[in-house]
């Protein structure tokens, strides 16, 4: 477990600003034509402001091993897997 | 692996030490690996419905912007700011518990139940907005819109359905788990008052903590995929 | 090698404390590995008959036994029963509960409070499928394909799926304590490479229980709701797409054989390699290939789809990664052979278990491969050749593995010996009835026999006939065993701490261990499989008969 101090509180402070920030941002880039791209720009800001979270509220930033950044990843891994083979076929359904 | 210096002396014995483990920094790292593969497991369950979001969305996209706008998107914004708010005051209820700072803590855990309770306020009030528009699907759905960009073209109502049908579970199971969360907490206040938790000893602190920040991070995902579908239309 | 004279009783987990409420409400691993053996042998015989009504039924071609609506439900109920609860809990909840704190030098499971829970979510779901049963049952196959589970059966489908959700939390919780247990409470010395290959084993099951099960109960949730509010996400007639039902099913149920068959194989390595008295060749290969199977299992499940109108691109990438799966299974088999090259057999009842096992695995597997051709499947597909290509796997595979594992550890478990004669007979019984049962199953699949039919033409009643003959035969074989572990309970010779000289912490204890499993906390420095120097000392000794 890292250690913490005052300056830890200002950086939860900081990070809490940054969320807020991206919801704005979130909220009025919606607003903005980007074509195909509004999706994307969504979906950018909540995984930045997922991983703010992440690594700054829940500590696995300063976490002592490797193994809970891993426990993460093998999970978003096998998520992205449900939703890529799952899309490899609605995806190529009209091909054929 | 833990350390060799396993054997402590009665007196040094800590009451919160569970007979299995050898010694505190043991029980707390599984606590903490236990609580980040329950929220591994959270996230696959979420992750059926985003699954099955994700297909009828882009099948239906037009439907689905024409559904998605009937929502209020600046009230889920505002959801939005109360929940990254009361992730704050989580975070900062755990450093007050590890600080010994026994009125922040309590106020902090305070705070954050207030939170939790107006989100789910703001969201019982969408609800039902939506219930008199009867947008709830079963038997008296009704949906008749336009999709936008296309005033010309109504939105297949059947397609809406699937939409609200995603809206409502992937939001009420959600509210389900905020729920629990209060729940949670309010042991935790209570837990708090009763001078439970120490610098050495603050884990249901902790791991209360991340199960809070991970219901934060579902929503983070829900507002903009239900919420923010074609608003420049 | 039993000891004549039994000494005084010492305290052990068994005898430690009396009273239903010492059991209920106990927190000790060992003792809820035991009530769970309770419940799912329980749950077998219930699955078991099941079977016996199918195989009654079909012993003729005429549909004259039960009414096809009855049929239907049978077969659901045998798979759901089977599958859910029996299956994906036995190893791990019986022998993955008893033995892995045992295996690593732990006290306990990271969360012995946790682990009774999940008992406790276990017997709640399966009271829900009892009640379901008793009330009508379901008849959409084990499968609970939409539209017909959601908008159409007339059945019990979301108690059932309820059941099964409730279930799945228990399979969930197991997973989450031994992935906790085998990180944070291995004892000092216990490195990863010093681990038993069952312990491994447990591991990938685990990621599997947790990264695969929840998708299955959110995929209930949605089943539910929908068959509750005809909402329209799995139904033609309202937009829905039945296929979307049919990826998030089988996401979960595809990896959910791999829950099934990976603990087994980590019993196999442990009996092969003790009755062949040499290491396990190829370790670091056994130990990987299970995570493989666990990462690989994930990427395969459209298999289950091929002609259910899924892209045929999607169709192509799927098959070609069920031929990559079938890799790890392989490099498994080959160094189980390795191992037993050169190895001194010993022919007890676990290893004719493993024999028995690698055998039919390897059919069982090998005819995974199969289907998963395009061209094959079109034909084999939802016929009699599929049922027997996964009851060679989860029966001649997973259960034999499961027996052969009860054998082995029964004198750890119980502090008593099984009569070993009546085990290899029953060893045998289980080895004839099984491959009578199903290989004309193959056969009968080949020549076109559909499954879940409960009339089929007349030239097939012979095979048929022959494979119920054989199920009868399976079913006397695997009663011999309940008889036998209860007789021995009472009657059997107390057993000594390693009857069989084993490598592994668990034999390093008494039999039955006491309730904190070690008098004092293991320090490990010895590698695994260490049998070399296990039959060392022996070499000077007088070669015994026997």
């Amino acid at each position: 477990m890292s250690e913490h101090s005052s300056s830890s509180l200002v950086t939860y402070v900081g990070i809490w600003a940054a969320l807020i920030f991206g919801t704005i941002l979130t909220y009025f880039a919606a607003r903005i034509d980007l074509g195909p791209f509004n999706a994307a720009v969504a979906l950018t800001i909540a995984t930045t402001k997922t991983l703010l979270v992440a690594l700054f509220f829940m500590h696995l930033k300063g976490a002592s091993e490797r193994l809970l950044k891993l426990v993460v990843i093998s999970t978003v891994f096998f998520l992205l897997i449900l939703l890529a083979l799952s899309m490899a076929d609605y995806g190529t359904r009209a091909w054929s | 692996m833990h350390s060799q210096a396993a054997a402590v002396h009665p007196e040094v014995h800590n009451p919160a030490l569970l007979h299995h483990f050898a010694e505190p920094q043991q029980q707390r790292d599984a606590a903490s690996l236990g609580m980040w593969i329950f929220l591994a497991t959270e996230v696959m369950f979420f992750g059926g419905l985003f699954c099955a979001y994700l297909i009828y969305r882009i099948k239906y996209f037009g439907d689905f912007a024409a559904a998605s706008q009937t929502l209020n998107a600046a009230l889920g914004a505002a959801n939005t700011v109360v929940l990254i708010c009361s992730s704050l005051t989580v975070v900062l209820a755990v450093w007050a518990a590890q600080h010994a700072r026994r009125t922040m803590l309590l106020v902090s855990l305070v705070l954050t139940i207030i939170l939790g309770f107006a989100f789910l306020g703001i969201k019982a009030d969408e609800y039902k907005e939506k219930f008199e528009l009867h947008h709830v699907p079963g038997a008296s759905f009704q949906f008749q819109k336009s999709i936008p960009g296309h005033p010309d073209q109504m939105a297949n109502p059947q397609h809406a359905q699937i939409y609200f049908a995603l809206y409502f579970i992937m939001t009420g199971l959600h509210a389900l788990h905020m729920i629990v969360g209060i729940g949670i907490f309010t042991w935790l206040l209570y837990s708090a008052w009763r001078g439970r938790f120490t610098p050495e000893y603050n884990t249901p602190m902790e791991i209360g903590g991340l199960y809070w920040h991970f219901v934060d991070i579902i929503w983070i995902y829900l507002f903009p995929l239900l919420y923010l579908i074609d608003l420049h239309k | 090698m039993a000891i004549e004279n039994p000494q005084p009783e010492r305290v052990n987990y068994l005898n430690k404390e009396y009273g239903i409420g010492s059991w209920l409400l106990t927190t000790d691993h060992k003792r809820i590995a035991l009530l769970y053996l309770i419940s799912i042998t329980f749950f077998f015989f219930i699955g078991g008959f099941f079977a016996l009504l199918i195989r009654l039924e079909l012993l003729t071609p005429a549909g004259d036994l039960v009414q096809a609506d009855t049929y239907n439900k049978l077969f659901t109920m045998h798979g759901q029963v089977m599958v859910f609860f029996f299956l994906i809990p036995s190893i791990p909840a019986v022998l993955g509960n008893f033995l892995v704190p045992l295996m690593v030098g732990a006290k306990d499971l990271a969360f012995p409070r946790i682990n009774l829970l999940s008992w406790y979510l276990y017997v709640i779901g399966g009271i829900l499928m009892l009640h379901c049963m008793a009330t009508g049952g379901v008849d959409t196959g084990w499968t609970f394909y939409t539209p017909f589970s959601t908008a159409f059966s007339n059945t019990k489908v979301i108690e059932a799926g309820l059941a099964i959700f409730v279930a799945g939390f228990s399979s969930i919780l197991t997973g989450l304590n031994f992935i906790v247990t085998i990180h944070r409470m291995r004892a000092p010395g216990m490195t990863w490479s010093r681990l038993p290959l069952f312990i491994w084993a447990h591991y990938a099951t685990s990621i599997i229980q947790i990264l695969g099960t929840p998708v299955i109960a959110i995929t209930l949730v949605l089943v539910v709701a929908e068959r509750s509010l005809h909402l329209g996400i799995f139904d033609p007639k309202l937009g829905g797409d039945p296929l979307l039902f049919q990826h998030l099913f089988w996401f979960y149920s595809h990896p959910a054989v791999y829950i099934m068959i990976l603990p087994s194989m980590g019993v196999v390595t442990e009996i092969i390699a003790c009755f062949s008295r040499k290491r396990i060749f190829g370790y670091s290969f056994v130990a990987l290939s299970s995570i493989a199977i666990a990462v690989f299992g994930f990427l395969v499940w459209a298999h289950h789809m091929f002609v259910a109108g899924i892209s045929v691109y999607a169709a192509l990438v799927f098959s070609l990664l069920s031929y990559a799966v079938a890799v790890p299974s392989a490099v498994k088999v080959f160094n189980w052979t390795a191992t037993l090259y050169k190895g001194s057999i010993h022919y007890d009842a676990p290893m004719l278990y493993a024999f028995g096992f690698l055998g039919l695995f390897t059919i069982g597997g090998l005819t995974g491969l199969f289907l998963a051709a395009l061209g094959v499947n079109m034909h084999v597909h939802d016929t009699y050749f599929v049922i027997a290509h996964f009851h060679y796997i989860m029966v001649g595979g997973a259960v034999m593995g499961y027996l052969g594992g009860m054998h082995f550890w029964w004198p750890k478990i119980s502090g008593r010996l099984y009569p070993e004669g009546w085990a290899r007979l029953a060893a045998l019984i289980v080895f004839i009835g099984f491959n009578l049962t199903f290989f004309p199953q193959f056969i009968l699949g080949y020549v076109g026999m559909p499954r879940r039919y409960y009339q089929y033409p007349a030239e097939f009643q012979v095979l048929n006939v022959l494979s119920t003959a054989g199920a009868t035969i399976l079913g006397v074989g695997y009663l011999l065993p309940m008889i036998y572990f209860l007789w021995s309970m009472r009657y059997g010779k107390p057993a000594p701490d390693n009857p069989w000289n084993a490598a592994g912490l668990e034999w390093k204890t008494a039999s039955p261990p006491p309730t904190f499993n070690f008098d004092q906390e293991p320090v490990v420095t010895w590698e695994a499989y260490n049998y070399e120097e296990l039959d060392a000392p022996h070499r000077e000794e007088v070669p015994v008969a026997g």
